[in-house]
């Protein structure tokens, strides 16, 4: 199967290519990208004119629910809504159930991946067997069978532990990913500790239940001088600490999720469960913070956390509602509206959403580089639309951003040098 | 968009203080007034919510304040059923939605309702028909608007002028739904001071932003104070490190006789009960002459009285309507 898609304004960060130029595709991989290619005979055209084509999405940090929690989503279906948000690639944080700590769950997750055939899924290791904090993961066993990296998710108590789990993964050269949450800290809490917890009566998490984690692991990272990756900071504070500790040589990167660049504890207002979300949504103050950090690329990745739920578990008491948003649908739209209100250069947004995720995850992904796979987000940049309960592909409806207009839109997904997606 | 008040801001629900102005506050406390003669005379009932069913639907237990509503809606000659649910039992969202399904096909009129959850009376009142009342009779941290109506009831009938006064509110302001909708109470109907009084381990984060002065010491917190409220202290705050013990609590922030002179001689004391003599206040105090602690009881009921019959009539024009 040969494909060009013509016409179209190629922005390819990782290359320094923002200009008009065909893409040429045969099998899975992109063979071309230029004005011209003598000989290529197309079985496809996709026109692109005044469209952008970037590459394929590179997500951090996707809940699919499978294995273990299919009433809420399933691989098939979150990797199909993936395609129509121009996502290619998606990391699956290990608290699946069973939980990624052996061979055998990754590789079931990756062959469901490669069956439903909408995108790559990475998953992510856990770092401790059953991400108890006790016993470590058999770490070699999980990257010989695909997974990039390994995580914990919720806070790691013990800190003797969190560093032998730290200097056994840099043995086998895997980047530990570090959800940072002090263990006691805000433990019981489910928002910002501030103004708005205090007026609707929340328990609350302070800023130092992310800070202390942070100062914590970035003591153990020089010590040991593991590869870490801080993912979704929710303060200010946070980012100046990864700031400082990258100034020093440091390896250390950052994400943010999309949600946080544009919500904060006032959108809570009257209990709204839909932001009920973990780590909580912060002050005006973070939010300014952490847009700043992606402009200054401390953060070096702006993640979905899409995390699907049934009606019923957003059905409750803000406190008693399971925290996360479906989000995998908003995470180009939100990204894309940053660039526009924050003046982040175009192709400084795309890197954030492709190159640079990759980077962290030491992929060969987010680029349209000849030879790669042709993992292709093609994008209507004039379209305006409105986020409804309707257009949403994912099983989860569970969004804040229900009835937001966005301008610019996918229109063409292509993995392994298919068509996944058109709008239609 | 305010849940608790129609388009006309008559009250609809009653679920919290916030974002209810003077007037209706006003409005509650004159409708109370003229509930408190009834409660005085030797037939104490009215036939206002006649042929009318609440439920008081009470996930944590309560004594007080579950007698008070019953009280209050008998003497409305409503028809009240008690629910007590083990909380434990619901922990799932769709299980407090059940309930509330199966009561509402009991064609009920109003929910009073008290739960663990910050925020459960919202949920409920969100998700009811909308010819149903909602009352909440205490949501978790959040919320305790009848107490606080009561409370300033009680203060009124004392101290008819909120701006000249000085309100001290003592103890563990941290976990009481009593203490914000106090606050929120007193500066809406333009209290002149309100401080409250606790070690920074019972302060919640940021109060300042609801208008209150913090101190950390109970001289100078009711030095010259007109109203002086203590909040109950639970045991199991000495269990979360929180305070070392009910002995120490006393020796520094336990109300006495002594204690009470740097306070206004005609200062009155309050306590939303019940109390633990000997760790809140001593006895002497808790019976003394400027305690105000067994009227706040019956004034309750009052109170509770004008809550329910203001609720009820606005959400039964708003069910009665189409739309």
């Amino acid at each position: 199967m040969k494909i060009r898609i013509h016409g179209g304004r190629i922005i390819d960060p990782a290359n320094g290519i923002d200009q008009q130029l065909d893409i040429f595709i045969a099998d899975d991989n992109i063979i071309a990208v230029a004005d011209k290619l003598d000989g290529f005979d197309a079985d496809q055209e996709i026109d692109a004119h005044d469209r952008w084509v970037i590459p394929g999405l590179v997500d951090l940090s996707a809940r699919l629910r499978e294995p273990g929690q299919e009433h809420k989503a399933t691989i098939h279906s979150e990797t199909r809504a993936a395609a129509a948000a121009g996502i290619t690639t998606l990391c699956c944080p290990p608290d699946t159930q069973p939980i990624i700590d052996t061979p055998a769950v990754a590789e079931l997750i990756q062959n469901r991946a490669e069956q439903a055939g909408f995108a790559n899924v990475l998953p992510l290791a856990a770092l401790t067997q059953g991400l108890q904090g006790e016993q470590l993961s058999e770490m070699a066993a999980l990257k010989q069978a695909g997974c990039p990296a390994v995580a914990n998710v919720g806070p790691l108590a013990n800190t003797q532990v969190q560093r032998l789990a730290m200097e056994y993964a840099q043995t086998h050269k895997l980047t530990v990913f570090i959800q940072p949450l002090d263990h006691w800290l805000g433990r019981h809490g489910c928002a910002h500790e501030g103004k708005v917890s205090t007026r609707l009566g929340l328990p609350g998490i302070p800023v130092a239940a992310e800070t202390a984690a942070v100062a914590r692991d970035l003591a153990l990272i020089e010590l040991i001088g593991v590869k870490a990756h801080f993912t979704r900071l929710s303060t200010l504070r946070a980012v100046r600490m990864v700031a400082r500790a990258q100034f020093d040589g440091l390896p250390v990167t950052a994400d943010v999720c999309a949600h946080q660049l544009h919500l904060t504890e006032m959108d809570i207002c009257d209990y709204d469960s839909h932001c009920h979300v973990l780590p909580p949504l912060r002050t005006q103050r973070d939010q300014e913070g952490l847009r700043d950090g992606v402009k200054q690329n401390v953060i070096q990745a702006i993640c979905s956390d899409h995390q699907p739920h049934e009606a019923d578990a957003k059905l409750a008491p803000f406190c008693s509602t399971q925290p996360g948003i479906s989000a995998l649908e908003t995470l180009l739209p939100l990204s894309l509206r940053l660039h526009e209100e924050n003046k982040l250069p175009l192709s400084e947004t795309i890197r954030r959403l492709t190159s640079g995720p990759a980077q962290i995850l030491g992929i060969d992904a987010g680029t349209l580089s000849i030879g790669r796979q042709a993992d292709i987000c093609i994008i209507d940049p004039e379209h305006i639309w409105q986020l409804n309960e309707d257009n949403i592909r994912s099983q989860g409806k569970n969004t804040p951003f229900l009835g937001w207009e966005f301008k610019a839109r996918v229109t063409h997904t292509l993995h392994r040098g298919k068509l996944v997606y058109t709008l239609d | 968009m305010n849940l608790q008040v129609d388009e006309n801001g008559r009250l609809r629900h009653f679920l919290s203080i916030d974002g209810l102005n003077r007037d209706i506050l006003t409005d509650i406390l004159d409708t109370a007034e003229s509930f408190a003669g009834v409660t005085e005379q030797s037939i104490k009932k009215v036939p206002l919510l006649r042929g009318k069913t609440i439920v008081n639907l009470f996930f944590e237990p309560s004594t007080r304040t579950r007698t008070t509503f019953e009280l209050a809606a008998k003497r409305l000659s409503a028809d009240v059923l008690n629910i007590n649910v083990n909380a434990s039992a619901t922990t799932k969202g769709e299980t407090l939605l059940d309930t509330l399904r199966n009561l509402e096909a009991m064609h009920t009129d109003m929910f009073v309702v008290r739960h663990n959850d910050s925020g459960a009376a919202h949920f409920i009142a969100a998700h009811s028909q909308p010819h149903i009342s909602v009352i909440n009779a205490g949501d978790g941290r959040h919320a305790h608007p009848t107490q606080a109506m009561l409370d300033m009831f009680t203060i009124r009938r004392h101290k008819p002028d909120f701006k000249e006064l000085s309100v001290a509110i003592v103890g563990d302001i941290l976990h009481s739904r009593v203490a914000r909708s106090q606050i929120l109470a007193l500066n809406a109907l333009g209290a002149g001071e309100i401080r409250v009084v606790a070690p920074r381990t019972l302060i919640p984060a940021e109060i300042d932003s609801l208008g209150v002065q913090v101190h950390h010491h109970l001289a100078s917190g009711i030095r010259d104070a007109d109203v002086i409220i203590m909040l109950r202290l639970q045991n199991e705050r000495m269990q979360g490190a929180l305070l070392p013990s009910a002995h120490e609590y006393f020796q520094l922030y336990g109300l006495t006789e002594e204690r009470l002179q740097v306070a206004k001689t005609d200062a009155i004391i309050m306590h939303p009960g019940p109390i633990n003599r000997g760790v809140e206040m001593d006895s002497q105090v808790a019976d003394g002459a400027r305690s105000v602690i067994l009227q706040q009881v019956s004034y309750g009921i009052a109170v509770r009285m004008a809550v329910m019959t203001m609720a009820m009539s606005n959400a039964q024009q708003a069910g009665d309507q189409p739309s």
